[in-house]
């Protein structure tokens, strides 16, 4: 290494040995003066945000964790403790007693296994439709479609399992079944409507306009409260079905509406030269589709899909109106509790993490999605 | 055109058929399905909330589980189907619920306009104000102006529209779902005013960190008598609901507890009131669709009124709720229900 200067010495040009950068552009101290320290305003900015972290979360923390209390029976030994302490904080005892029913409803107790057993099947059934460099994927695949029909079963039981009727089902649970049923229903269903929508066939193309539009054009708690309690008057007597079952036609078909917007506009932006190259090479109608046009216009669409699909995620929360309860209704419902009065910012931060947890793992897979899928034009 | 002349027909035949099985043996259904419907609330303290392990409990749930032992035989027969104010009517009269106990006022319009019959009441209720202490208001009439948060849905919000319109005064709404969301607008100061029921007000406050902060105004602005309902037209399920309620007031007033009533079944005593109640004398039970121990299934499955009263909503709960008005009208209060005879 020549790295070292000698003092006194001169070089030649272009033998000037090479230096390390000046101590103040490198390191934590260079980042600082770059990124906060840079000009007069980006320091008078830097103070304002160094002050609001300073207030808002030492509280928070102390408020969650330092001075939070995690054991107790009920809202006044929480209290009793923190009054001892002479702080305010959160009860987390609240959520831990209530933690089961956060998750599983009113599921019976003995029977929970089944719904821990359909999660990690639904998880392993995710694995090959999401990673593409899973090991024997085409052997894999089959397995995740005999999925869902296993899960069903597992949760619904009957064939040899102790049945639970649907409106035991609750919880974090309940999102999951509305919330991957949805999805999993709304992307064939959207992605077949926009195609009906941009189909040359005029009835085929005026149907699907017309199912999109009155879709679009009612709230998704108009639908529940129809599925839920108009429906009744419509269906022959006797005819009863399922409630949770109504539920996931209706949201099924509400994103299935957007989605066919979004998937749309994926198809719009393809050139028409596409069409016409996949027409010139002999290609028929569905193979042009499959091959040419749907797997550049579902790329394009990935951002607005996934924006659908958190929607939908999160719009399942609205089944409270109609007596289901997600994790925000338990949480309500909880709050009823003469022991556990008053503790709804409790709920609220847990549902919120709960929510949140699940909303950014869909969008970092996006992302990822589209990274991977990025061809660089 | 002819195409929806043939679909208006089947619409209405549809229709028809659907109104008709509506009316055909509620009690039939139940006892045909094995299981209860019963219509609650999504949570009102004390009296209709699930507890820690997922099991509903309070006041009214108590009431919908003897209808359950009565006519079922089992107390844990019954599917409680949660709804908020605005949707309770509407769940009972499509048939999502056999019954409705979900804290409702008996009205005028509720009774004729949206065909619900009316089983009896369970609790007396009337309407009141909670205010912060610092606020220096001692009377409703102070009111003025102030903002306050009002459920909607209910008939305390029309109550409250006729208090202000009758004392001149005006008042800014500030409408929410339930009545935890109430608690938590109050106490964040969005509204000067809570109002609800007197008994939702004592809990509430009960809760609260500071409870002496905040003082329920004297005036009772309404008359709220809550009570049970089942769909019109089916009389027959009607008067079976009915029956339930009134024995268990009445045993209460006979004093035939949880405790006793097995022993009162077991062998007639000297008094023939507690022995129709016991099914030991005469065959009440056959005269509503079922058998002879329907009122000690019941009473013995949740206890007599009294007993109800104290386990969910008493003064020994959280709630602490006094009897008041709500005590048999032989000990001061206008609790008198018809006598099983």
């Amino acid at each position: 290494m020549s790295s070292a200067i000698e003092e006194g010495k001169t070089y030649e040009p272009g033998t000037y040995p090479d230096l390390p950068p000046p101590a103040s552009t490198v390191g934590i101290i260079g980042w600082v003066r770059e990124n906060l320290l840079s000009s007069t305003a980006n320091i008078v900015l830097t103070i304002l945000a160094a002050y609001l972290i300073w207030v808002v979360v030492p509280p928070s923390l102390n408020w969650l964790f330092f001075n939070a209390v995690f054991e107790g029976a009920s809202r006044d030994e929480c209290r009793a403790v923190m009054n001892e302490a002479g702080v305010k904080g959160a009860c987390w005892a609240f959520i831990g007693h209530r933690f089961e029913l956060f998750v599983y409803g009113f599921y019976p107790e003995a029977e929970r296994w089944r719904v821990n057993v359909s999660f990690f099947l639904m998880l392993a059934a995710l694995v090959p439709i999401l990673y593409d460099k899973t090991p024997q994927r085409g052997r894999m695949m089959i397995g995740s479609a005999i999925a869902p029909f296993v899960i069903g079963w597992l949760l619904i039981g009957g064939l040899g399992l102790e049945p639970v009727p649907t409106d035991k089902f609750g919880g974090i649970m309940l999102t999951l079944v509305i919330g991957v049923t949805g999805i999993v229903g709304s992307l064939p269903l959207g992605i077949a409507l926009a195609l009906g929508r941009a189909s040359h066939l005029p009835a085929l193309r005026m149907v699907c306009v017309v199912f999109i539009e009155f879709i679009r054009g009612v709230p998704l708690i108009t639908l529940l409260f129809v599925a839920s309690t108009m429906l009744n008057y419509f269906l022959p007597p006797g005819t009863t079905f399922d409630l949770l079952l109504r539920v996931l036609i209706m949201v099924t078909l509400f994103a299935s509406a957007y989605l066919a917007e979004v998937v749309r506009g994926g198809l719009q932006a393809i050139p028409k030269g596409q069409q016409e190259a996949a027409d010139s090479m002999g290609l028929k109608y569905w193979q042009s589709m499959r091959l040419i046009i749907l797997p550049q216009a579902l790329k394009i669409s990935i951002p607005g899909i996934v924006n659908t699909f958190i929607g939908l995620y999160k719009d399942s929360t609205l089944v409270i109106i109609i007596g289901m309860f997600d994790p925000i209704g338990v949480g309500r419902a909880s709050l009823a509790d003469t022991k556990w009065q008053g503790l709804s910012t409790e709920v609220y931060v847990f549902v919120a993490i709960f929510f949140f947890i699940s909303c950014i793992a869909m969008a970092r897979y996006s992302l990822y999605l589209e990274k991977k899928l990025h061809t660089g034009h | 055109m002819k195409l929806f002349k043939t679909l208006a027909v089947s619409a209405a035949v549809a229709l028809a058929s659907t109104s008709g099985a509506a009316t055909a043996g509620t009690l039939e259904d139940v006892k045909a399905r094995g299981e209860l419907n019963c219509i609650v609330t999504t949570g009102v303290a004390g009296f209709a909330a699930p507890n820690d392990a997922g099991r509903w409990e309070g006041f009214d749930v108590d009431f919908c589980r003897a209808t359950a032992a009565a006519v079922l035989g089992d107390a844990n027969k019954v599917k409680f189907v949660p709804t908020t104010g605005k949707t309770r009517f509407t769940a009972l009269n499509a048939g999502e619920g056999d019954i409705l106990y979900r804290n409702t006022t008996i009205t005028m319009s509720r009774d004729a306009d949206l065909k619900l019959t009316f089983l009896g009441v369970n609790y007396y209720d009337g309407q009141g104000f909670m205010v912060p202490k610092a606020l220096g208001v001692t009377s409703a009439k102070q009111l003025d102006g102030a903002s306050v948060c009002i459920q909607t849905g209910t008939t305390t919000e029309l109550n409250l529209a006729d208090y202000f319109r009758a004392n001149n005064m005006s008042y800014e709404p500030v409408t929410i779902e339930t009545n935890e969301e109430g608690q938590v607008n109050y106490l964040a100061g969005r509204c000067d005013v809570y109002t609800t029921d007197a008994s939702g007000l004592a809990s509430t406050r009960g809760s609260f960190d500071n409870p002496n902060a905040h003082i329920i105004l004297p005036e009772i602005i309404s008359k709220e008598p809550l009570g049970p309902a089942v769909r019109q037209g089916d009389d027959a399920w009607a008067d079976t609901t009915r029956w339930v309620l009134n024995v268990l007031i009445e045993a209460e007033e006979l004093g035939i507890t949880s405790g006793n009533v097995k022993q009162h079944a077991s062998k007639a005593g000297n008094n023939p009131s507690i022995n129709r109640i016991a099914g030991t004398e005469g065959s009440y039970g056959e005269m509503i669709g079922l058998d002879k121990q329907w009122a000690v299934r019941a009473i013995s499955a949740v206890g007599n009124y009294g007993e109800i009263f104290e386990r969910n909503i008493g003064v020994n709960t959280p709630l602490g709720l006094a009897r008041g008005l709500n005590a048999q009208w032989t000990d001061g209060g206008i609790l008198y229900a018809a006598p099983a005879r």
